[in-house]
Formats: structure tokens, C-alpha cells, sequence
């Protein structure tokens, strides 16, 4: 293997007094896509920031294919592909018009410029509306405009800020389609992302970015797996009921269980009791488990009024992961 | 280039940092004029401005302002005066522009690229350049229009551009500056209105004989003043004194000390 396509070693960065990186490190092999996932404020833009010669760290080390980020930023520049969070083309151009400039900015010559253009607008679905100027293009089309525009110089490596931010779902599914293209055909993607399914469905690799630090870095089935799947949510017909369940489980598989306000820690077949609700939690790992649960109930003569299965979100991540680094 | 000996590789663009820069800003020149043409109330209001202008001077106020010592026709007096206003108005729009590219993200998108950096403002500067020009010649064939009647040799004409030229690029680095120091396009947008206020107190529309001792000691001593009696000794015959040379120290000055200083806060705003 040779040197990752993307390394940072200790990346910090404070603005006046607010610290936005204590020591962030990452490395990305080639050809492979890591997302890096957290909430606002965790530091995700800041990293991209940096990576992509737009900011200054103030401490530690940054390369980008092969180059330092401080000291090469030219040649950096020369490499990379960057869409930011704000889906940045110009609103008064068309979308050839804005490919064209973009493309000539890379210094490929007029004529080249124009074919690139071309083969871009083919490929990103966007022939029908080149000649429209992009403020009258939908959010979707924005965002792909935006994405042929950070490929126009087929970069090796590509930074997406929160690509799909305020998507609605079918162009979220869309661009996925896209992006798995662009990874299938040899390009290396860092992107950032607030929600785990979207890191879920494109990673390979899933850094997790809490407060500025990396709290976890790891394969999206061994970060599910210690968040636990899902927690099924039973919903009974009377509090007795949900303390019978308790009782039930509690002999029959002689774990200890939890009462009091819901909250994240129910998993991993760990039961959690909320008579008020008349709710029990519990985690799911095989679907096997919800016929089994469901049966054992049926057979106690305990009613359940409604099933639900929750997939872990961001939030149940956050919890488990920052409870872990506690 | 010839320079290159005859074993020289082929010589690629990436040796030429100036040559690379030029193509760039002629992109982003061609980009900045084009999004002014694209937007209609814009370019509506740079060309009727100027003509409305000109129109309330000679027909509303022409008749009760006395040209004093000069002994011009006021619309021969008040040319001049309104193609500074309307050059400024329009160069001093260059803040709001490069404060939309600042906010909207596109100078962040500019700097990820293999760009010069100092090319994204140049471009605006630029683009008011050739803009301005274009509505100054509209102004200039409204006031033909409306009775101006210039006595111009050709090479005055080529001063005039010159000087207009110089007053639009000194006005465009200030806009720059400014645009740089405020966080909103409406702020930045503001400016045009410093300047197109500015005129009013100076020899521009008024003879400053009228004007309080205080007030006249600024309308003096302000660019303007020599500005406009300069533009008036080209295109109308007048003495010109030595309101060319201080028109020239003026512009020189503005655009020397805009420059460094543009460049300055741009790659501190860029890097924040």
C-alpha cells in the first residue's frame, strides 16, 4: 500500500477563543471513501477547510496526494476537487457556461475546456438544462451542477461538504448513484455528513467527529455493531403490563434491565421499562428476535397495541460512542 | 518564449505564473461581465441613472444656477460634473459585487482551484472598468442629445477616457477595500452611496463661490473639484491650471495606497 490519499496527524485549529480541532487525525486510502460524519459544530467544515488549502491549522500536519496542504498548497490545488456545503455556482451563468469557466480555470485551453464541459453535462444528467442560468435550477440539479463542477479537472481526490444537506430524498438517492460512480471509478472521497444512514450507505470507512476530536474511526458494520442494530419499542395496553415484560425477561433471560425515561442506552438486547409510557425497549439484532418477543408475549397473555423498530441515529451514535470515550 | 532553446520541453503553462494569471483574470473578467449584463434592473439603472441625472440638472436646476466666472452654459457646465457622479456611482457597485462572491461562497470555490488568488478581485475591477465606460458613453450621448456641445480635438477625447478610466479604476480599488472590510452585500452596497454624495460638494454642479467659507474649503480641496475642472478644460476649451496634476496625484495616490491594502485584507478575509 502506498502513502493514504488523504493523512492528518493532530490537526488542531481555535478561532479567538472557540477550539473547532483538538487533534484530529485521519488517513484515507486511495480509492476508497471515508465519511466523515458529526454533528453541526463538531468540526467537519473546518477539517475540509484545511484540507483543501482554504484555512490554515494551527497546529499539526495535513497531506493531500502526497503533498503538505501548508507548504504545497499549489499543488494541492492541482489535485483536488472540492464541493462546499453551500452548493457554490454561479446563480447568473447557465450550467454549461459555469462548467466552461471552471474548466478553463484549470488551464486546459479553450477548446478542451468546451469538450469537458460537454462530456460533464452528458454524464451528470444535466444536457436538458445547460443552457438555463443555475438560479432557476432546483436544489437537486444545483447540487449536481455543483458536483460535475468539482470534477471538471477529473481530480483524484474529491471533498464533499455535506453534499445532500436540504436534498429532498429522491435527489438524495440520485446523487448517491452519483458519488458511488465517481468512488467505483477510482476516486478517492472525503465526505462529511450529519446523517449515519448517508455514511452508511457510501463508506468504507466512517470517521466519527465529536467536539473536535475523531471518537471513533472504523468500518460502518463494526460502528453498528457497537452501537447496537435496532431497538424494538413495544407499546402495551396497561403499565402492568410493561412491568410483567419486566419480570418475564428478567427470568427468562436473566439480564438486568432499566426503568425510568427512555433514552439511548437500551440496546444489545438490554430491556428498558417505562410504565408511564406503557413502552418497553429493546434491542434488536436478528430479526429473529422480534418474532420471538412477540410470541413470548402472545403466549403471557400480554396485548401489545403497536411495533416499532427504530434504526440507531445520529444521536444513539453520539451517545454511545462519547459515553465510550468518557 | 523564443527564449526556450531548441532542447527546451514543450513549454508547459505552469512556467508562466503571469501568463497563467492573465487567462485567468480574462475568464473571470468575461464571468463578472456577464453576470452585469444578466441583471436587467442593474444594467437599467447604470444607463438610466446618468441620463436622469443629466436631465434634472439641465432642465430642473439649470435654469437658477449661475455658472459664475467660467461663463459656460450650464448644461456645458454641469457634463463634466454628472459623468463623474454616474463613473463613480457605477465603479463604487464593484463593493457589492465582490461582497456577493465574499458571502455567497465563490471566492472560497476561486481558492480551492489552481488560481492567483489577488485575480478574483482584479476581475471586478475590471469588469467596472468596461462597464462604466460603456454607461459613461450613454451619459455622454444623452448630454449630446440634450444640447452639450463639446469642443473636444481628439486627443482630448483620448485624455478624457483616460482620465474617466483612471477616476473609475481609483474608485473600483476603493470599492474593493471597502468591500472587504464590511461582512454584508448590503453594506458594501452602501458605498455607492458615499460616492455619489461626494460630488455634490465641490465644483462640480454649484460654482463653490456659494458655498460657507468651511464648506468651501472642503469643496476645494477634494478630488472632485480638480477632477471635474479637468474634464471641462478637455472637452470645453477651458484653462486648465493645475487641475490636471492634481487630478493625477489624486488617482495615483488613491490607487497606491488601495492596492497594497486590498491585497492585504483580501488574503486575511480569504484565510479567516
Amino acid at each position: 500500500m502506498g502513502e493514504p490519499a488523504i493523512q492528518t496527524i493532530g490537526l488542531r485549529k481555535a478561532f479567538g477563543s472557540t477550539t473547532v480541532l483538538r487533534g484530529v487525525d485521519l488517513s484515507v486510502p486511495a480509492a476508497s471513501l471515508l465519511a466523515l460524519l458529526g454533528p453541526n459544530g463538531s468540526g467537519k467544515t473546518t477539517t475540509v477547510r484545511i484540507l483543501t488549502t482554504l484555512l490554515s491549522a494551527d497546529a499539526g500536519h495535513a497531506r493531500v496526494a502526497g503533498h503538505d496542504v501548508a507548504r504545497e498548497g499549489a499543488s494541492v490545488r492541482r489535485k483536488i476537487g472540492v464541493a462546499a456545503q453551500s452548493a457554490t455556482v454561479d446563480g447568473l451563468l447557465t450550467g454549461r457556461e459555469n462548467l466552461e469557466l471552471f474548466a478553463g480555470l484549470h488551464h486546459v485551453g479553450r477548446r478542451a475546456a468546451r469538450r469537458r464541459a460537454g462530456e460533464l453535462l452528458e454524464r451528470f444528467g444535466l444536457t436538458d438544462t445547460a443552457e438555463r442560468r443555475v438560479a432557476t435550477y432546483s436544489g437537486g440539479l444545483r447540487r449536481r451542477l455543483d458536483l460535475a463542477v468539482s470534477m471538471v479537472a477529473a481530480p483524484r481526490i474529491l471533498f464533499l461538504d455535506e453534499p445532500t444537506t436540504g436534498l429532498d430524498p429522491r435527489s438524495r438517492v440520485e446523487l448517491w448513484a452519483t458519488i458511488e460512480e465517481l468512488r467505483a471509478a477510482g476516486t478517492t472521497i472525503l465526505l462529511t455528513t450529519q446523517y449515519l444512514e448517508e455514511a452508511d450507505q457510501l463508506a468504507e470507512q466512517i470517521a466519527v467527529i465529536h467536539d473536535g476530536r475523531i471518537v471513533a474511526d472504523d468500518t460502518p458494520a463494526v460502528l453498528k455493531q457497537r452501537v447496537g442494530s435496532e431497538r424494538l419499542v413495544l407499546t402495551l395496553a396497561t403499565s402492568d403490563d410493561v412491568q410483567r415484560v419486566g419480570v418475564l425477561f428478567d427470568g427468562m433471560a436473566g439480564q438486568g434491565y432499566t426503568t425510568g425515561q427512555p433514552n439511548s442506552s437500551s440496546r444489545d438486547g438490554s430491556l428498558h421499562l417505562d410504565p408511564g409510557a406503557r413502552q418497553v425497549m429493546l434491542g434488536i439484532q436478528h430479526p429473529d428476535q422480534l418474532r420471538l418477543t412477540l410470541d413470548c408475549l402472545h403466549r403471557a397473555g400480554i396485548t401489545v397495541e403497536a411495533v416499532d423498530l427504530h434504526a440507531p441515529t445520529l444521536d444513539d451514535v453520539f451517545f454511545e460512542l462519547t459515553r465510550a470515550a468518557a | 518564449m523564443s527564449t526556450n532553446g531548441p532542447t527546451t520541453r514543450k513549454p508547459s503553462r505552469r512556467a508562466w505564473p503571469l501568463a497563467t494569471a492573465v487567462g485567468d483574470l480574462y475568464l473571470l473578467s468575461v464571468r463578472a461581465l456577464r453576470r452585469d449584463t444578466r441583471m436587467l434592473d442593474a444594467v437599467l439603472v447604470s444607463i438610466a441613472l446618468p441620463v436622469l441625472i443629466m436631465a434634472t440638472f439641465v432642465y430642473v436646476f439649470g435654469g437658477a444656477i449661475h455658472t459664475g466666472a467660467s461663463g459656460l452654459a450650464y448644461i456645458d457646465f454641469v457634463v463634466p460634473a454628472v459623468i463623474v457622479m454616474c463613473a463613480g456611482y457605477g465603479a463604487a457597485t464593484t463593493a457589492a459585487a465582490l461582497a456577493e462572491d465574499l458571502t455567497g461562497g465563490m471566492i472560497d470555490r476561486f481558492r480551492t482551484l489552481p488560481v492567483t488568488d489577488w485575480v478574483v478581485p482584479v476581475s471586478h475591477v475590471v469588469a467596472s472598468l468596461g462597464r462604466n465606460l460603456a454607461a459613461t458613453a450613454a451619459a455622454l450621448a444623452a448630454a449630446l442629445v440634450m444640447g452639450f456641445r463639446p469642443e473636444a480635438t481628439t486627443s482630448d477625447w483620448l485624455l478624457v477616457v483616460a482620465v474617466v478610466g483612471g477616476y473609475i479604476l481609483a474608485v473600483s480599488a476603493l470599492a474593493v477595500v471597502w468591500g472587504l472590510l464590511v461582512r454584508s452585500v448590503q453594506a458594501a452596497g452602501a458605498f455607492s452611496f458615499v460616492v455619489l454624495f461626494v460630488p455634490y460638494i465641490s465644483d462640480a454642479f454649484v460654482p463653490v463661490e456659494t458655498m460657507p467659507t468651511g464648506l468651501r474649503a472642503f469643496a476645494e480641496h477634494q478630488p472632485t473639484t480638480p477632477l471635474v475642472q479637468t474634464l471641462r478644460a478637455l472637452l470645453l476649451d477651458q484653462p486648465l491650471g493645475n487641475a490636471g496634476r492634481l487630478t493625477a496625484a489624486w488617482l495615483l495616490t488613491a490607487t497606491a495606497l488601495c492596492v497594497p491594502l486590498a491585497a492585504t485584507l483580501f488574503r486575511r478575509r480569504a484565510t479567516s
